[in-house]
Protein backbone atom coordinates (compact mmCIF):
# COMPACT_ATOMS: atom_id res chain seq x y z
CA UNK A 1 0.00 0.00 0.00
CA UNK A 2 1.63 3.22 -1.66
CA UNK A 3 -0.16 6.40 0.33
CA UNK A 4 0.07 9.49 -2.31
CA UNK A 5 1.81 12.44 -1.41
CA UNK A 6 -0.91 15.18 -0.73
CA UNK A 7 1.85 17.12 -4.07
CA UNK A 8 1.14 15.52 -6.38
CA UNK A 9 -1.80 17.23 -7.49
CA UNK A 10 -4.55 14.82 -6.56
CA UNK A 11 -6.41 17.08 -4.68
CA UNK A 12 -9.26 17.03 -6.70
CA UNK A 13 -9.59 13.46 -6.98
CA UNK A 14 -13.26 11.93 -5.75
CA UNK A 15 -14.75 8.03 -5.65
CA UNK A 16 -18.23 7.58 -6.46
CA UNK A 17 -20.74 6.57 -4.04
CA UNK A 18 -21.84 3.64 -5.47
CA UNK A 19 -18.90 1.93 -7.39
CA UNK A 20 -15.72 3.50 -5.92
CA UNK A 21 -14.42 4.98 -9.22
CA UNK A 22 -12.00 7.25 -9.01
CA UNK A 23 -12.51 10.35 -10.92
CA UNK A 24 -10.64 13.78 -11.46
CA UNK A 25 -13.17 16.43 -10.64
CA UNK A 26 -13.40 19.97 -12.46
CA UNK A 27 -13.15 22.79 -10.35
CA UNK A 28 -12.44 23.66 -7.43
CA UNK A 29 -13.88 22.61 -3.71
CA UNK A 30 -15.67 20.18 -1.65
CA UNK A 31 -18.79 21.25 -4.07
CA UNK A 32 -17.60 19.82 -7.29
CA UNK A 33 -19.19 17.13 -9.09
CA UNK A 34 -19.70 14.78 -12.07
CA UNK A 35 -20.92 11.86 -13.51
CA UNK A 36 -19.27 8.51 -12.89
CA UNK A 37 -18.12 7.34 -16.08
CA UNK A 38 -18.27 3.63 -14.82
CA UNK A 39 -21.76 3.44 -13.34
CA UNK A 40 -23.65 7.30 -14.20
CA UNK A 41 -23.87 7.86 -9.92
CA UNK A 42 -23.35 11.35 -9.49
CA UNK A 43 -19.73 11.82 -8.27
CA UNK A 44 -19.22 14.18 -5.30
CA UNK A 45 -16.12 15.57 -3.69
CA UNK A 46 -18.44 14.93 -0.28
CA UNK A 47 -21.50 13.77 0.06
CA UNK A 48 -23.79 17.08 -0.59
CA UNK A 49 -25.40 19.39 2.26
CA UNK A 50 -24.01 16.28 4.57
CA UNK A 51 -23.42 18.36 8.26
CA UNK A 52 -27.09 20.03 7.75
CA UNK A 53 -29.09 17.04 5.68
CA UNK A 54 -27.87 14.67 8.80
CA UNK A 55 -28.98 17.22 11.35
CA UNK A 56 -32.53 17.82 10.07
CA UNK A 57 -32.88 13.93 9.69
CA UNK A 58 -31.55 13.41 13.82
CA UNK A 59 -33.69 16.19 14.72
CA UNK A 60 -36.64 14.39 13.05
CA UNK A 61 -35.83 11.33 14.62
CA UNK A 62 -35.34 12.91 17.68
CA UNK A 63 -38.88 14.24 17.75
CA UNK A 64 -40.36 10.67 16.26
CA UNK A 65 -38.57 9.32 19.35
CA UNK A 66 -41.15 10.41 22.13
CA UNK A 67 -44.24 9.49 20.65
CA UNK A 68 -42.96 6.00 19.88
CA UNK A 69 -42.33 5.16 23.53
CA UNK A 70 -45.00 6.77 24.73
CA UNK A 71 -47.93 5.71 22.61
CA UNK A 72 -48.83 1.81 22.47
CA UNK A 73 -46.87 -0.40 19.57
CA UNK A 74 -49.69 -3.01 20.08
CA UNK A 75 -52.99 -3.35 21.06
CA UNK A 76 -54.18 -6.84 22.15
CA UNK A 77 -57.85 -7.61 22.54
CA UNK A 78 -59.08 -10.58 24.27
CA UNK A 79 -62.88 -11.17 25.32
CA UNK A 80 -64.13 -7.51 25.17
CA UNK A 81 -61.04 -6.55 27.07
CA UNK A 82 -58.08 -4.26 25.17
CA UNK A 83 -54.53 -3.91 27.10
CA UNK A 84 -51.96 -2.12 24.93
CA UNK A 85 -48.72 -2.22 25.56
CA UNK A 86 -45.70 0.24 24.54
CA UNK A 87 -42.19 -0.44 24.08
CA UNK A 88 -41.07 -0.59 26.94
CA UNK A 89 -43.54 -2.78 28.85
CA UNK A 90 -43.18 -5.10 25.79
CA UNK A 91 -39.28 -5.34 27.30
CA UNK A 92 -40.38 -5.68 30.89
CA UNK A 93 -43.23 -8.04 29.96
CA UNK A 94 -40.62 -10.56 28.98
CA UNK A 95 -38.33 -9.52 31.62
CA UNK A 96 -40.96 -10.58 34.63
CA UNK A 97 -41.59 -13.58 32.46
CA UNK A 98 -37.97 -14.50 33.02
CA UNK A 99 -37.13 -13.88 29.96
CA UNK A 100 -33.99 -11.82 30.76
CA UNK A 101 -31.52 -12.19 27.33
CA UNK A 102 -34.59 -11.60 24.74
CA UNK A 103 -35.55 -8.73 27.70
CA UNK A 104 -32.16 -7.58 26.98
CA UNK A 105 -32.37 -7.52 23.73
CA UNK A 106 -35.55 -5.88 22.66
CA UNK A 107 -34.41 -3.05 25.65
CA UNK A 108 -31.07 -2.45 23.68
CA UNK A 109 -32.60 -2.97 20.36
CA UNK A 110 -35.54 -0.47 20.65
CA UNK A 111 -34.39 2.10 23.11
CA UNK A 112 -30.77 1.79 23.54
CA UNK A 113 -30.21 1.70 20.02
CA UNK A 114 -32.38 4.61 18.51
CA UNK A 115 -30.93 7.17 21.26
CA UNK A 116 -27.72 5.89 21.06
CA UNK A 117 -27.56 6.40 17.34
CA UNK A 118 -28.58 9.63 17.71
CA UNK A 119 -26.17 10.45 20.22
CA UNK A 120 -23.26 9.68 18.10
CA UNK A 121 -24.20 11.24 15.23
CA UNK A 122 -25.01 14.62 17.18
CA UNK A 123 -21.74 14.09 18.33
CA UNK A 124 -19.80 13.39 15.00
CA UNK A 125 -21.81 16.37 13.56
CA UNK A 126 -20.73 18.65 16.32
CA UNK A 127 -16.48 17.26 16.13
CA UNK A 128 -16.91 17.43 12.50
CA UNK A 129 -18.80 21.26 12.97
CA UNK A 130 -15.59 22.68 15.63
CA UNK A 131 -13.37 21.38 13.25
CA UNK A 132 -11.75 18.83 15.85
CA UNK A 133 -8.83 17.04 15.65
CA UNK A 134 -9.38 14.31 17.91
CA UNK A 135 -8.74 10.66 17.41
CA UNK A 136 -10.07 10.73 13.95
CA UNK A 137 -9.29 5.95 13.63
CA UNK A 138 -11.95 5.80 16.41
CA UNK A 139 -14.58 8.88 15.19
CA UNK A 140 -14.34 6.95 12.06
CA UNK A 141 -14.88 3.62 13.50
CA UNK A 142 -18.33 4.90 15.62
CA UNK A 143 -19.10 5.87 12.40
CA UNK A 144 -19.04 2.38 11.08
CA UNK A 145 -20.68 1.08 14.11
CA UNK A 146 -23.78 3.63 14.31
CA UNK A 147 -24.65 2.52 10.66
CA UNK A 148 -24.33 -1.23 11.00
CA UNK A 149 -26.55 -1.34 14.36
CA UNK A 150 -29.33 0.67 13.00
CA UNK A 151 -31.01 -2.34 11.77
CA UNK A 152 -31.84 -4.38 15.05
CA UNK A 153 -34.19 -1.63 16.17
CA UNK A 154 -37.13 -3.42 13.75
CA UNK A 155 -37.04 -6.28 15.92
CA UNK A 156 -40.37 -4.40 17.79
CA UNK A 157 -41.56 -3.62 14.18
CA UNK A 158 -41.45 -7.18 13.56
CA UNK A 159 -42.65 -8.78 16.94
CA UNK A 160 -46.18 -6.81 16.00
CA UNK A 161 -45.89 -7.70 12.87
CA UNK A 162 -46.10 -11.99 13.77
CA UNK A 163 -48.41 -11.35 16.47
CA UNK A 164 -50.30 -9.31 14.20
CA UNK A 165 -50.57 -11.88 11.83
CA UNK A 166 -50.78 -15.15 14.21
CA UNK A 167 -53.05 -13.86 16.47
CA UNK A 168 -55.70 -13.12 13.58
CA UNK A 169 -59.69 -12.44 13.45
CA UNK A 170 -61.92 -15.36 14.45
CA UNK A 171 -59.16 -16.46 17.27
CA UNK A 172 -60.55 -15.21 20.59
CA UNK A 173 -58.29 -12.66 21.03
CA UNK A 174 -57.31 -9.91 18.20
CA UNK A 175 -54.07 -8.03 18.20
CA UNK A 176 -53.32 -4.99 16.16
CA UNK A 177 -50.57 -2.24 15.79
CA UNK A 178 -50.44 1.14 17.96
CA UNK A 179 -50.10 4.32 16.70
CA UNK A 180 -46.47 3.64 18.66
CA UNK A 181 -45.62 0.93 15.40
CA UNK A 182 -45.77 4.06 12.88
CA UNK A 183 -43.67 6.68 14.84
CA UNK A 184 -41.48 4.05 16.04
CA UNK A 185 -40.52 3.03 11.93
CA UNK A 186 -40.64 6.44 11.61
CA UNK A 187 -37.51 6.41 13.91
CA UNK A 188 -35.72 3.79 12.40
CA UNK A 189 -36.15 4.95 8.61
CA UNK A 190 -34.99 8.35 9.85
CA UNK A 191 -32.33 7.60 11.57
CA UNK A 192 -30.76 5.13 9.11
CA UNK A 193 -31.10 8.08 6.50
CA UNK A 194 -29.27 10.29 9.29
CA UNK A 195 -26.43 7.66 9.35
CA UNK A 196 -26.42 7.34 5.74
CA UNK A 197 -26.17 11.60 5.08
CA UNK A 198 -23.18 11.65 6.90
CA UNK A 199 -20.19 11.81 5.13
CA UNK A 200 -16.64 10.47 7.47
CA UNK A 201 -14.15 12.01 4.90
CA UNK A 202 -15.34 15.08 6.50
CA UNK A 203 -13.83 13.53 10.10
CA UNK A 204 -10.62 13.66 7.91
CA UNK A 205 -10.59 16.98 6.27
CA UNK A 206 -9.23 19.18 9.59
CA UNK A 207 -6.69 16.36 9.99
CA UNK A 208 -5.31 16.63 6.60
CA UNK A 209 -5.25 20.62 6.88
CA UNK A 210 -3.57 20.62 9.98
CA UNK A 211 -1.33 17.58 8.87
CA UNK A 212 -0.22 19.54 5.40
CA UNK B 1 -6.74 9.49 -15.70
CA UNK B 2 -3.72 9.01 -17.53
CA UNK B 3 -1.74 5.70 -15.66
CA UNK B 4 -4.86 3.60 -15.12
CA UNK B 5 -5.59 1.14 -17.99
CA UNK B 6 -8.59 -0.94 -17.90
CA UNK B 7 -8.45 -2.27 -21.15
CA UNK B 8 -5.69 -4.56 -19.64
CA UNK B 9 -8.37 -6.78 -17.50
CA UNK B 10 -10.04 -9.25 -19.64
CA UNK B 11 -11.25 -12.77 -19.10
CA UNK B 12 -13.21 -14.07 -16.05
CA UNK B 13 -10.26 -15.69 -14.68
CA UNK B 14 -8.19 -12.48 -14.21
CA UNK B 15 -7.46 -11.04 -10.99
CA UNK B 16 -7.38 -6.85 -11.17
CA UNK B 17 -4.12 -5.82 -12.28
CA UNK B 18 -1.47 -4.46 -9.47
CA UNK B 19 -1.14 -0.27 -9.03
CA UNK B 20 -4.78 0.57 -9.28
CA UNK B 21 -5.67 3.62 -7.86
CA UNK B 22 -8.43 3.87 -4.77
CA UNK B 23 -9.54 6.33 -2.55
CA UNK B 24 -10.50 5.43 1.14
CA UNK B 25 -14.19 5.41 1.89
CA UNK B 26 -13.87 6.65 5.13
CA UNK B 27 -11.11 9.17 5.22
CA UNK B 28 -10.07 9.87 1.42
CA UNK B 29 -6.52 9.25 1.62
CA UNK B 30 -5.75 8.22 -2.43
CA UNK B 31 -3.78 4.57 -2.51
CA UNK B 32 -2.73 2.08 -5.04
CA UNK B 33 -3.47 -1.41 -4.77
CA UNK B 34 -0.85 -3.90 -4.91
CA UNK B 35 -1.09 -7.40 -5.65
CA UNK B 36 -3.80 -8.62 -3.14
CA UNK B 37 -3.00 -12.56 -3.27
CA UNK B 38 -6.38 -14.62 -2.79
CA UNK B 39 -7.96 -14.43 0.70
CA UNK B 40 -5.79 -11.15 1.53
CA UNK B 41 -6.85 -7.44 1.89
CA UNK B 42 -5.46 -4.16 1.47
CA UNK B 43 -6.18 -1.57 4.19
CA UNK B 44 -6.41 2.19 4.26
CA UNK B 45 -2.63 2.85 5.53
CA UNK B 46 -4.01 6.16 7.22
CA UNK B 47 -7.05 4.65 9.41
CA UNK B 48 -7.16 1.03 8.69
CA UNK B 49 -10.70 0.53 6.50
CA UNK B 50 -10.33 -2.34 4.43
CA UNK B 51 -10.02 -0.91 0.28
CA UNK B 52 -10.22 -4.21 -1.00
CA UNK B 53 -10.91 -7.49 -0.52
CA UNK B 54 -10.13 -10.70 -2.95
CA UNK B 55 -11.76 -13.70 -2.59
CA UNK B 56 -10.86 -16.95 -4.17
CA UNK B 57 -13.79 -17.87 -6.82
CA UNK B 58 -15.43 -14.91 -5.47
CA UNK B 59 -17.63 -14.85 -9.13
CA UNK B 60 -18.74 -19.01 -9.07
CA UNK B 61 -19.30 -18.85 -4.71
CA UNK B 62 -21.06 -15.82 -5.02
CA UNK B 63 -23.49 -17.07 -8.27
CA UNK B 64 -24.02 -20.16 -6.48
CA UNK B 65 -25.23 -18.55 -3.34
CA UNK B 66 -27.69 -16.33 -5.16
CA UNK B 67 -28.80 -19.62 -6.98
CA UNK B 68 -29.23 -21.00 -3.95
CA UNK B 69 -31.01 -18.26 -2.10
CA UNK B 70 -33.46 -17.59 -5.14
CA UNK B 71 -34.90 -21.01 -4.10
CA UNK B 72 -34.85 -21.03 -0.56
CA UNK B 73 -36.26 -17.38 -1.01
CA UNK B 74 -39.51 -19.29 -2.91
CA UNK B 75 -39.55 -21.98 -0.59
CA UNK B 76 -39.94 -19.13 2.51
CA UNK B 77 -42.68 -17.03 0.53
CA UNK B 78 -44.79 -20.21 -0.69
CA UNK B 79 -44.70 -22.66 2.14
CA UNK B 80 -46.70 -22.10 5.65
CA UNK B 81 -44.31 -19.97 7.50
CA UNK B 82 -45.83 -20.58 11.13
CA UNK B 83 -49.28 -22.42 12.02
CA UNK B 84 -51.18 -20.82 15.64
CA UNK B 85 -53.25 -24.02 17.57
CA UNK B 86 -55.00 -22.36 19.94
CA UNK B 87 -58.18 -24.29 21.74
CA UNK B 88 -58.93 -26.40 18.68
CA UNK B 89 -58.64 -23.42 16.37
CA UNK B 90 -55.77 -23.34 13.60
CA UNK B 91 -54.25 -19.74 11.91
CA UNK B 92 -51.35 -21.02 9.15
CA UNK B 93 -49.66 -18.30 8.07
CA UNK B 94 -47.14 -17.31 5.40
CA UNK B 95 -44.31 -14.95 5.59
CA UNK B 96 -46.51 -12.19 4.03
CA UNK B 97 -49.39 -12.73 6.40
CA UNK B 98 -48.42 -10.46 9.41
CA UNK B 99 -48.16 -7.68 6.09
CA UNK B 100 -51.27 -7.88 4.54
CA UNK B 101 -53.17 -7.92 8.41
CA UNK B 102 -51.11 -4.51 8.84
CA UNK B 103 -52.30 -3.10 5.39
CA UNK B 104 -55.92 -4.08 6.72
CA UNK B 105 -55.84 -2.51 9.87
CA UNK B 106 -55.09 0.54 8.33
CA UNK B 107 -51.11 0.39 9.38
CA UNK B 108 -49.94 0.44 5.77
CA UNK B 109 -46.28 2.59 7.03
CA UNK B 110 -45.37 -0.51 9.25
CA UNK B 111 -46.76 -2.97 6.53
CA UNK B 112 -44.59 -1.12 3.86
CA UNK B 113 -41.78 -1.29 5.76
CA UNK B 114 -42.18 -4.78 6.82
CA UNK B 115 -42.69 -5.51 2.88
CA UNK B 116 -39.86 -3.64 1.71
CA UNK B 117 -36.99 -5.21 4.28
CA UNK B 118 -37.95 -8.76 4.28
CA UNK B 119 -39.25 -9.78 1.18
CA UNK B 120 -38.51 -6.96 -1.81
CA UNK B 121 -35.59 -6.04 -0.48
CA UNK B 122 -34.15 -9.67 -0.75
CA UNK B 123 -35.88 -10.83 -4.01
CA UNK B 124 -34.05 -7.56 -5.45
CA UNK B 125 -31.02 -8.54 -3.88
CA UNK B 126 -31.12 -12.19 -5.19
CA UNK B 127 -32.43 -10.78 -8.56
CA UNK B 128 -30.16 -8.47 -8.87
CA UNK B 129 -26.87 -10.46 -8.00
CA UNK B 130 -27.58 -13.68 -10.17
CA UNK B 131 -28.83 -11.08 -13.58
CA UNK B 132 -25.33 -8.99 -13.30
CA UNK B 133 -23.22 -12.63 -12.74
CA UNK B 134 -24.58 -15.32 -14.68
CA UNK B 135 -23.89 -13.20 -17.76
CA UNK B 136 -20.65 -12.56 -16.57
CA UNK B 137 -19.83 -16.42 -15.86
CA UNK B 138 -21.25 -16.83 -19.42
CA UNK B 139 -19.33 -14.69 -20.74
CA UNK B 140 -21.91 -12.15 -22.31
CA UNK B 141 -23.40 -9.13 -22.14
CA UNK B 142 -26.82 -8.37 -21.20
CA UNK B 143 -28.43 -5.04 -21.05
CA UNK B 144 -28.53 -2.81 -17.78
CA UNK B 145 -26.08 -4.57 -15.97
CA UNK B 146 -24.26 -1.51 -14.42
CA UNK B 147 -28.12 -0.13 -13.53
CA UNK B 148 -28.71 -3.48 -11.56
CA UNK B 149 -25.46 -3.93 -10.01
CA UNK B 150 -25.93 -0.26 -8.68
CA UNK B 151 -29.58 -1.24 -7.84
CA UNK B 152 -28.14 -3.87 -5.65
CA UNK B 153 -25.86 -1.74 -3.13
CA UNK B 154 -29.02 0.70 -3.24
CA UNK B 155 -31.44 -2.18 -1.69
CA UNK B 156 -28.93 -3.87 0.74
CA UNK B 157 -28.89 -2.06 3.96
CA UNK B 158 -32.89 -2.34 3.79
CA UNK B 159 -32.44 -6.01 3.44
CA UNK B 160 -33.18 -7.02 7.24
CA UNK B 161 -34.06 -11.05 7.39
CA UNK B 162 -31.74 -11.65 10.46
CA UNK B 163 -33.41 -9.15 12.50
CA UNK B 164 -36.12 -11.19 11.63
CA UNK B 165 -35.67 -13.65 13.32
CA UNK B 166 -35.07 -12.01 16.68
CA UNK B 167 -38.65 -10.59 16.18
CA UNK B 168 -39.93 -14.47 15.57
CA UNK B 169 -37.97 -15.34 19.18
CA UNK B 170 -39.93 -12.97 20.92
CA UNK B 171 -42.53 -13.36 19.12
CA UNK B 172 -42.90 -16.99 20.20
CA UNK B 173 -41.67 -16.25 23.72
CA UNK B 174 -44.54 -14.17 24.33
CA UNK B 175 -47.14 -16.59 23.11
CA UNK B 176 -45.87 -19.45 24.96
CA UNK B 177 -48.88 -20.70 27.38
CA UNK B 178 -51.27 -18.83 25.23
CA UNK B 179 -51.06 -21.04 22.57
CA UNK B 180 -48.90 -23.97 20.55
CA UNK B 181 -46.86 -22.49 17.87
CA UNK B 182 -45.81 -24.65 14.98
CA UNK B 183 -43.16 -23.83 12.49
CA UNK B 184 -43.22 -24.92 8.99
CA UNK B 185 -41.01 -25.56 6.05
CA UNK B 186 -40.69 -21.34 5.30
CA UNK B 187 -39.43 -20.54 8.42
CA UNK B 188 -36.66 -22.98 7.97
CA UNK B 189 -35.88 -21.83 4.78
CA UNK B 190 -35.95 -18.39 5.84
CA UNK B 191 -33.51 -19.35 8.41
CA UNK B 192 -31.32 -20.63 5.94
CA UNK B 193 -31.67 -17.96 3.32
CA UNK B 194 -30.31 -15.64 5.97
CA UNK B 195 -26.08 -17.18 6.01
CA UNK B 196 -27.12 -17.88 2.46
CA UNK B 197 -27.29 -14.38 1.17
CA UNK B 198 -25.17 -13.54 3.97
CA UNK B 199 -22.01 -15.37 2.71
CA UNK B 200 -23.30 -14.37 -1.15
CA UNK B 201 -22.87 -10.50 -0.31
CA UNK B 202 -19.39 -11.55 1.99
CA UNK B 203 -17.79 -13.06 -1.26
CA UNK B 204 -18.84 -10.67 -4.02
CA UNK B 205 -15.85 -8.85 -5.63
CA UNK B 206 -17.76 -5.77 -6.32
CA UNK B 207 -14.35 -3.60 -8.01
CA UNK B 208 -13.91 -6.39 -10.03
CA UNK B 209 -17.25 -7.04 -11.26
CA UNK B 210 -17.74 -3.02 -11.79
CA UNK B 211 -14.41 -3.47 -13.91
CA UNK B 212 -16.73 -5.67 -16.49
CA UNK B 213 -20.20 -4.12 -16.11
CA UNK B 214 -19.34 -0.69 -16.14
CA UNK B 215 -19.24 1.84 -18.68
CA UNK B 216 -15.94 3.07 -18.70
CA UNK B 217 -13.20 -0.04 -18.94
Amino acid sequence: MIPISAHSGVENLASCHDCGFVVALEGAGHHAQALCPRCRAAVHQRKPDSINRTWALVITAAMLYVPANIFPVMRVISMGKAQEDTIISGAVYLLVHGMWPLALIVFFASVVVPLLKLIALSFLLISVQRGSNWRPVERTKLYHVVEAVGRWSMTDIYVVTILVALVSLGNLATIEAGIGAVYFAGVVVVTMLAAESFDPRLIWDRVRESNG
Amino acid sequence: MPDLDFRAVSGVDQPIPAGWLTLCHACDLPSRVGDVPEGGSARCPRCGTVLYRRIRDSLDRTLALAVAGMFLFIAANVFPFLAFKMQGNVTHTTLSTGVRALFEQGTPIVASLVLLTTIVAPLLQICSLIYVLAPLRAGIRVPGQTRVFRLLRAVQPWSMMEVFIIGILVSLVKLVGMAQIVPGIALWSFALLIPVLAFATSSLDAEWVWRRVGLAR
